[in-house]
């Protein structure tokens, strides 16, 4: 991987103990996330997956060091989070790259801040250009590429940072049905070559399976963590193949069942006629 | 086939192309054409209407008491060649200019630095929004008296006018950059003033861009009124070399009117002249803005 020794001597293990944050001002605040703890193990691909809403950019932003938690503690490497840094960098759900740079000016950001000698970077840079297949569109600006093409340029941009744990916040909300299984498929097969840890963010299950070592089901607001599910498939994955495989869809059966409990609460939301909804809902369930 | 079609869809450099196409001829262009025709129709309506007392007996209101444009046009040959009229154009030019620079160069630090610090925006903010209201013209009496020249005392009330619009584009520029760019510099660990000069500068760019050409029209409006007010500056009131706006009023006080119908166009050239210039400066300075 391009420059293996950023990060040497990390591992990228990820802990939550006990976290708790509310946004809103005094007596209206409103817990986003209560008492959440969480191990993401090392090296593995982690799917954390949830109702929209449900808090886990929240989460995303408590990792990578954005905000701070009210109480609770987060642990990368059995070190508290104290701020943002480049050992774990987040590919954010809508394209953040820098409008006014270049493809390849936005790629070669992370290293010309912390002064990295040139001539290097660019060689890393034109090698992840070549694997992301953007070397023809260096010279372009972000608004001139595609939706796909902007969050490949993103994922080099963090890439070249060799970052011991990627974050991934629905890093391919927002795409095109064909395009978004594109991206899947080539960041699963770019994921396999290393070893850094993942942890993405998702609200789809058959992606969540798709990608996961471990999937990470999460409650509705205030988030904890409800459930964790071993993903133990073989890999290479296919996306279609996994519709008839029996083990993944065993999973997809026990991770439905879990989620669309959450999803009722999170649709009901404390209205009277959605929690009558609801209910009704359940009763045809139960009678089919 | 196959082959040269992904050639093609992959190859930025026609993809460039297709977006930046360029019409072949200015008059092929049929909304160049509409206007032209229609620039023509009103110039054509308005002689109509400005000789129809002598031919018709009817004087149609507001254009019917104006010089038509055949007088105008005559009236402004023969300024061509009056260097009191150039000099007027020199004047009020050099005015703005002064006036626009110093608002730019005061302006956009000004506006960055309320953007950026918190202290600063708590002290300067109120101080701002406080003569903000006042406008420009206001101030002309005053300025006149605690600038030493009359010539200093115009510049002031040009910078006024440019000052605000520029501050406030700048705050509200800096306001719209996407947190998100600020974090993901933070985390590939980004020094402020790298944050500062690689992302804020560029992000305000844009809207530096947009201020100044909005504040460029508002010089000229301040300009025309304040050489009314002053009385022309240092050109003095028998000449008519006191700058664009004097020039007008100079104009109507003597009783020639067609010259008070090209003083008018002279300012519109003008402001229009400036406009396409900032306008342009921008363009080049957002190269990223460019191609949607």
């Amino acid at each position: 991987m391009p420059g293996s020794t950023a990060h040497a001597g990390q591992t990228g293990t990820i802990e939550l103990r006990g976290v708790c944050k509310a946004y809103g001002p005094g007596r209206f605040a409103r817990d986003v996330v209560r008492d959440c703890s969480l191990r993401i193990a090392a090296h593995r691909f982690t799917v954390l997956i949830g109702p929209s809403g449900a808090g886990k950019s929240t989460l995303v932003r408590l990792i990578a060091g954005f905000e701070k938690p009210d109480r609770g503690v987060v642990l990368v490497d059995g070190r508290p989070v104290t701020g943002p840094g480049s050992d774990r960098l987040v590919v954010f759900q809508e394209s953040a790259l820098f409008p006014w740079m270049t493809a390849e000016q936005n790629i070669l950001y992370g290293p010309a801040v912390r002064g990295e000698k040139r001539d290097r970077s660019r060689a890393l840079g034109a090698a992840l250009l070549e694997r992301v297949g953007l070397t023809n569109f260096r010279r372009l600006y972000p608004n001139q590429l595609s939706g796909g093409m902007q969050r490949r340029v993103e994922l080099a941009r963090a890439l070249i940072n060799d970052p011991s744990i990627m974050i991934l916040d629905e890093p391919f909300r927002g795409l095109d049905a064909m395009t978004r299984r594109l991206m899947l498929e080539y960041y699963a097969e770019l994921s396999s070559h290393s070893s850094r840890t993942n942890l993405f963010i998702t609200t789809d299950l058959d992606e969540a399976i798709f990608l996961a070592d471990t999937l990470v089901l999460m409650s509705h607001v205030p988030t904890r963590v409800r459930s964790v599910i071993e993903v133990d498939l073989p890999r290479p994955r296919h996306l279609t193949a996994l519709f008839r495989d029996e083990k993944a869809n065993a999973i997809k059966m026990q991770a439905f069942a879990l989620l669309h409990d959450e999803a009722m609460r999170a649709f009901a939301g404390g209205s009277r006629a959605a929690t009558d909804f609801v209910a009704a809902y359940r009763r045809r369930i139960a009678t089919a | 086939m196959t082959a040269e079609i992904a050639a093609t869809a992959t190859d930025p450099r026609t993809f460039r192309q297709s977006l930046s196409r360029r019409p072949p001829s200015l008059l092929a262009n049929p909304s160049t054409r509409r206007a032209c025709i229609a620039v023509l129709a009103a110039l054509m309506f308005w002689q109509l209407g400005a000789t129809s007392d002598a031919w018709l007996g009817l004087r149609p209101p507001i254009i019917g008491h104006i010089p038509s444009p055949v007088a105008v046009l005559e009236a402004w040959r023969l300024l061509l060649g009056d260097p009191g009229y150039w000099e007027s154009w020199y004047l009020s030019f050099t005015r703005v200019l002064m006036g626009f620079a110093a608002a730019t160069a005061i302006g956009v630090p000004f506006g960055l630095l309320l953007a950026v610090s918190r202290s600063f925006r708590g002290v300067a903010f109120p101080v701002f929004e406080l003569l903000r209201p006042i406008p420009p013209l206001a101030w002309v009496p005053a300025s006149i008296i605690f600038w030493p020249t009359q010539e200093l005392s115009i510049d002031f009330v040009i910078f006024l006018g440019a000052f605000y619009t520029i501050v406030l584009n700048v705050l509200g520029g800096a306001r719209e950059i996407d947190p998100r760019l600020l974090q993901v510099a933070r985390s590939m660990g980004a020094s402020r003033w790298n944050i500062f000069r690689r992302l804020i500068l560029p992000g305000v760019l844009p809207s530096i861009c947009v201020g100044m050409e909005v504040a460029i029209g508002i010089t000229w409006e301040v300009v025309v009124a304040a050489e009314m007010i002053s009385g022309g500056g240092s050109g003095g009131a028998a000449s008519s070399g006191g700058g664009l706006g004097f020039f007008i009023w100079n104009s109507y006080i003597g009783g020639s009117y067609p010259d008070i119908i090209v003083g008018m166009i002279s300012i519109g050239i003008a402001g229009y002249l400036s406009s396409a210039f900032v306008r342009r400066a921008g363009a080049r300075l957002t190269p990223w803005l460019a191609i949607r």
